[in-house]
């Protein structure tokens, strides 16, 4: 009877969570608990499960739609943008011209939509139970990589057929991905903590985000941005981050410049913003919410 | 069993009323910047409304403590600020240990994950690690009594299915401290007493539970303290029973002083106190042995009453019969007496109970008296272990194995 009780005495503390905890007023801007955030990574894992697999759960044809909704916009843009305005591709065919670009513009678009809503769609949660909240936003982010990946092999295998074969440029993908992530997860953190204050956030980001694809690279190549604009338009992480993918999959057009280094700039100050924004936030959210 | 394993000192909690009903949506804030411009300087009227106030603690090592308190005293919101869900406006707490909070059934739960599934997201998010659940995952399915659904999407789950699941969950979490919101009031009532059961277990391994709970029969026989919270402070704290009855005499005070016959008429006849004559006990309403026990009730007769017909009742908290008795043919004079009744045997299972008392005569009714305070048994329990097993009767017993030959 008792034995049920017993037997688990000895588990070990999990993982690193402090034994002592003390609990105080809000007080200090700055106060950050990242260390926090470190221990409860294993939740973290659970919130990126849970997100991928209900995704590919609740749709007819699951991964499949991953694939179809870049694919399909690839299409629209070949078409109307392609060959119909004839807009220069860089000496790129224009399916992988859009394509890859299309890729990580997706991944991005999602990210940050997902992050915006992620504290209000789960407010059941906050209000229930104690965790970090920074591990909501980070796992929408990271769940969207899932996506991506996914996206990235069909467009590995799309430029591969088109004849063209991977350079030394492709080891700056990492990198290159990492800045689109650390994009939309700090844009996201700000949005998100802005959607627990006012819900007209859920409705503006979506619009947001289709101005901020026109600000992009994506359907068209960033050298039609005149000379002296190129600088404003550095300021666009994703200006960046889109040019560097299209290069650094196939070898052509514009390799990364120090415009990449003034977006890194950007995306850290944004990112490092949201962080204390967000944290800010965080210790009022349940009362909010 | 002496450290205090939860320590808080001056904890409150203030909400702007205005903040509660501020709209979230910007148009609204827009709308009225527009419609006076100065608006937007003034803080909305900054009406503060305390939640909790000043309330200091100690939680020991191993205590189940009861919280109890009118809906909106102020209990959640303690129980929110310990667990982190939300920060205090004034105090400190310090807790010793890792902490586990119940503060509803299915934290967690998505609808289109199996059972299964479930189980590790849920378990995880109320605090334990993946290994912990893989080698608890069979215990928990067990207890739920879903071997064969597991495995299906928790949508297609009965209510049922899902609470007990739910609970399963829960009640296999183990941390050293466990704060627990009024869930033990889900599911039926065989289940209900499993989990209790278990929550029993938790604090018999030594484990710290702080407990919110309407249902004092589950405060009586879980805890071994009591606080009660009124208007977001400490009104009173102490031993349960003691504690409850308090409590309970207040709540029903507060509903039953004009219980009696209206106080029109002046009444012949009333019956004003009670008490436990023996055994003799530092409270004199509680009996701490299952017998002799003798009660002595007092009645207040004002004119000559002839061919009174006198009738006691005692009557468990839920309102069943565990005992009656009446006398007939009684004659008072004016005066005050002492009916007095001893009992060689009062095995009755440890919990409250209320007396009943009446008095009539020819002509009716002279006083019929809800006792107060109510009786509290508090003998050893001298039954079965786990309270599912738990009768009316608390009667001690000789068990003994002799072996016949032939």
């Amino acid at each position: 009877m008792a034995s049920a009780a017993q037997s688990n005495v000895a588990l070990p503390l999990p993982t690193g969570v402090s034994a002592t905890v003390r609990i105080e007023p809000p007080r200090s801007l700055l106060e950050l608990r990242l260390a926090e955030v470190w221990a409860y990574r294993e939740l973290l894992y659970f919130f990126v499960w849970r997100d991928v697999k209900i995704r590919y759960k609740q749709t007819a044809i699951g991964v499949l739609w991953v694939v179809l909704q870049p694919v399909l916009t690839m299409l629209v843009f070949t078409l109307f943008f392609g060959r119909l305005a004839k807009l220069p591709s860089q000496g790129l065919p224009y399916p992988v011209f859009y394509f890859a670009a299309l890729v990580p513009w997706t991944y991005f678009s999602y990210a940050l939509q997902s992050t915006t809503n992620v504290v209000v769609d789960n407010q059941r949660l906050i209000t229930k139970v104690y965790f970090p909240r920074l591990i909501l936003p980070i796992s929408t982010a990271l769940s969207g990589l899932v996506d991506f990946a996914i996206g990235f092999v069909v467009l590995a295998i799309f430029t591969f057929a088109y004849g063209i074969r991977p350079t030394l440029a492709a080891l700056w993908l990492p990198v290159l991905l990492l800045l689109g992530v650390f994009t939309a997860l700090g844009v996201g953190l700000w949005m998100s903590a802005l959607n627990a204050l006012y819900r007209d956030v859920r409705y503006a980001v979506p619009f947001a985000v289709q101005f901020w694809m026109f600000a992009s690279p994506v359907a068209y190549p960033s050298t039609l941005v005149p000379e002296r604009w190129r600088w404003l338009y550095g300021l666009n992480p994703m200006a960046g981050v889109i040019d560097g993918f299209r290069w650094a999959i196939t070898g052509r057009g514009q390799a990364p410049s120090l415009l990449l280094l003034a977006s890194s700039a950007m995306v850290a100050l944004v990112f490092v913003g949201g962080v204390f924004f967000f944290n800010r936030m965080e210790s009022t959210v349940a009362d909010r919410v | 069993m002496n450290n205090p394993v939860i320590h808080g000192e001056g904890l409150g909690k203030s909400y702007r009323r205005g903040a509660l009903q501020q709209s979230t949506l910007l148009r609204d804030h827009l709308s009225k910047a527009l419609k006076s411009p100065l608006s937007v300087f003034r803080r909305a009227k900054d009406e503060t409304f305390w939640a909790l106030k000043d309330v200091s603690l100690e939680v020991y090592e191993g205590e189940v403590l009861g919280l109890i308190g009118r809906n909106g005293a102020g209990k959640t919101t303690l129980l929110k600020i310990l667990s982190r869900i939300t920060r205090p406006t004034t105090g400190w707490a310090e807790i010793h240990g890792r902490v586990g909070s119940l503060l509803e059934v299915g934290t967690g739960f998505h609808p289109e994950l199996t059972g299964r599934e479930n189980t590790f997201l849920s378990g995880a998010i109320l605090g334990m690690s993946k290994r912990e659940i893989a080698s608890k995952f069979d215990e928990i399915v067990t207890f739920a009594e879903l071997e064969k659904f597991i495995d299906t999407p928790v949508k297609h789950y009965s209510s049922g299915m899902f609470v007990r699941l739910a609970f399963a969950v829960a009640a296999h979490l183990e941390p050293e401290i466990l704060l627990v919101d009024e869930v033990l009031a889900v599911g039926d009532i065989n289940f209900q007493k499993k989990c209790l059961g278990k929550m029993g277990d938790v604090a018999r391994a030594g484990r710290t539970v702080v407990l919110v709970s309407h249902q004092l029969n589950q405060i009586r026989r879980l805890c071994h303290r009591v606080v009660w919270i009124d208007g977001g402070s400490i009104r009173m704290s102490g031993l349960t029973p003691e504690l409850v009855g308090a409590y309970e005499s207040a709540m029903s005070s507060a509903k039953h002083t004009l219980g009696r016959n209206g106080g029109a008429k002046p009444a012949k006849a009333r019956f004003v106190s009670w008490k436990v004559v023996e055994p003799q006990s530092s409270f004199s309403h509680r009996i701490e042995s299952v017998g002799p026990v003798t009660i002595s009730f007092r009645l207040e007769v004002q004119s000559v009453i002839g061919h009174g017909h006198h009738g006691i009742a005692l009557y468990d908290s839920d309102q069943r019969l565990v005992w009656a008795f009446a006398s007939d043919d009684l004659s008072f004079d004016p005066g005050i007496y002492e009916l007095t009744y001893r009992f060689p045997f009062f095995p009755i299972c440890p919990r409250s109970y209320n007396w009943q008392l009446s008095l009539w005569d020819e002509n009716g009714n002279l006083d019929m008296w809800e006792a107060l305070p109510e009786l509290i048994v508090a003998a050893p329990n001298y039954q079965h272990p786990r309270d599912e097993w738990n009768g009316f009767l608390n009667v001690p017993s000789d068990f003994r194995i002799s072996s016949t030959k032939g």
